[in-house]
């Protein structure tokens, strides 16, 4: 038996502060973007994937980069030079996501970008990137935006809990975290952890929270955050399966350097006003695909046997013609079936589209379909009460 | 009077005569993680020892299935593309995957006992 994708060996692999948690709690551990991560518990991807859609999971997060940016004045619109996004119209509290783009109009990272707003009489933006990108990124950024302050926050840990009961068992922590809106972030300068940053956000389509905190106080929240009977630990297994499902690019499998946002079907991340002014890398290309349509597009797309349509998979249209690539392909827990992303040629791209997947040689029939695989769940009907 | 033996790959065949029944061990199914999907050959493929015989997906990945040794292929399990969680549960006993006629019995002496098999696992991470 061989493994397809074993990922290669690496020795240097770093740890987050709840690294002996997840070694206590019987995780299989991985490589995974030059940290050791957590794979799946003893329960498997299956349970811990059904258990974030049924009740909650605590994931952790901590291999992504955190960051802050200031500028004297107007940090956003410093941000603005770097990513199509609209920056400048997020009010203090308020989060977005958005892509760093290249000269070319590809993606060099996505990313979240929450308004601080003013701390110690700055401008201040907070983002989130990923592991992978995390030395890309940060030059980048700090290349382009010469006179604003960036300051990585290495010892900060990142903790996501996702699913239906994320707000009631987070509320017991964080008292009022409960009424915060989808997309939104708060500081909390005295809770039992020190300063937190709240944000009510995540990467699985259900409802969720993503808590930054000092790393010597990650272990002692996660612990807390255990004891409660409907949260369980989920490991990087679900978390892939539940993003594919709810439609959610993974950076350097959806998304890359050649992928434009229009192409990656994220168009809705690009503000009315930014397409009107444009002003941010790759521009040209960028306004132009919002223009004409893209020439290829990422789509969903489920086979109709069992076998999965696994990333690099070729896809075919009736004729026999290749029309694109698998993304990203893995059996949908919720589902029961295998469902996959991936580019196609745009004229290829309408709900219906019978395609064919190549896989091991054999054809095997598809369809075009409509994204989310499974509908989100965000809490976006929760009222500010400030 | 039956043997079972191992290969490197975590495949087994547990021979019967001129029959040997594979599948995949018990050390395979716990890396692999839940099974989701079996795919089996044609009733009489031919393969040769080392050779593609099937194919089992878990969640994540798809992992190729080696013929422990040569010969035909007489009898596949058609319960287990209904049931792959039968790989979870019980990989060396109710979810073999395909029957073998051994074409050289010579062939199974390349192949590690039991004891063998299992010291093998304690030289793996």
């Amino acid at each position: 038996m061989s493994d397809a994708q074993q990922p290669p060996a690496d020795t240097q692999l770093k740890r987050t502060p709840l690294h002996g948690l997840h070694v206590e709690l019987g995780a299989k551990m991985v490589p995974f973007s030059g940290y050791e991560m957590p794979l799946n518990y003893p329960t498997g991807i299956i349970a811990e994937h059904k258990h974030t859609r049924s009740q909650a999971s605590l994931f952790d997060v901590s291999h992504m980069g955190q960051a802050l940016l200031s500028h004297g004045s107007d940090v956003s619109a410093v941000m603005e030079r770097l990513v199509p996004g609209d920056i400048s119209g997020l009010k203090p509290g308020r989060m977005r996501y958005t892509q760093l783009t290249n000269a070319d109009g590809g993606i060099i990272d996505d990313l979240m970008v929450s308004k601080v707003g003013e701390m110690d009489g700055r401008d201040w933006l907070y983002f989130v990137i990923n592991a992978a990108r995390k030395e890309v990124d940060l030059s980048h950024i700090a290349t382009h935006t010469e006179d604003a302050r960036l300051e990585p926050l290495e010892s900060q840990a990142l903790i996501a809990v996702q699913g239906p009961a994320a707000a009631q068992a987070l509320s017991k922590h964080f008292p009022g975290c409960e009424a915060m809106r989808f997309m939104s972030f708060r500081a909390v300068a005295t809770t039992p952890y020190g300063k937190v940053w709240i944000s009510r956000s995540g990467y699985t389509g259900e409802d969720g929270f993503e808590v930054s905190l000092a790393a010597d106080q990650a272990e002692a929240f996660a612990r807390a955050l255990l004891e409660d009977e409907t949260v369980k630990p989920a490991g990087l297994g679900a978390r892939d399966t539940l993003r594919l499902e709810a439609g959610l690019c993974l950076y350097g499998h959806d998304i890359d350097e050649t992928t434009s946002p229009v192409e990656a079907d994220l168009a809705w991340s690009i503000g009315k006003r930014r397409r009107v002014e444009g002003g941010f890398p790759g521009a040209d290309r960028i306004l132009g695909e919002l223009r004409d349509g893209p020439s290829r597009l990422r789509v969903g797309m489920t086979p109709q046997g069992r076998a999965t349509p696994r990333e690099g998979t070729e896809i075919f249209d009736a004729e026999g013609e290749r029309i694109g690539v698998v993304t990203s392909g893995a059996f949908s827990p919720t589902l029961g079936h295998p469902i996959a992303m991936g580019y196609v040629a745009a004229d290829e791209a309408t709900t219906g589209t019978p395609v064919t997947f190549q896989i091991r040689g054999k054809a095997n029939p598809g369809q075009v379909v409509d994204l989310p695989f499974v509908a989100h769940r965000y809490a976006t009907k929760a009222k500010a009460t400030s | 009077m039956t043997d079972i033996r191992y290969t490197k790959e975590h495949e087994y065949i547990r021979v019967d005569g001129d029959t040997g029944t594979v599948g995949i061990s018990n050390h395979a199914q716990e890396q692999l993680g839940e099974v989701v999907f079996v795919e089996l050959p044609e009733i009489g493929k031919q393969v040769a020892q080392n050779d593609e015989l099937a194919v089992v997906e878990s969640v994540k990945a798809a992992s190729e299935v080696y013929a422990p040794v040569s010969g035909e292929v007489t009898e596949v399990n058609t319960a287990l593309p209904d049931s792959p969680e039968k790989v979870n549960a019980d990989p060396e006993g109710e979810a073999w995957f395909v029957k073998l006629k051994i074409a050289d019995k010579g062939e199974l002496d390349t192949l590690m006992s039991a004891d063998e098999y299992k010291s093998y696992l304690e030289t793996l991470d």
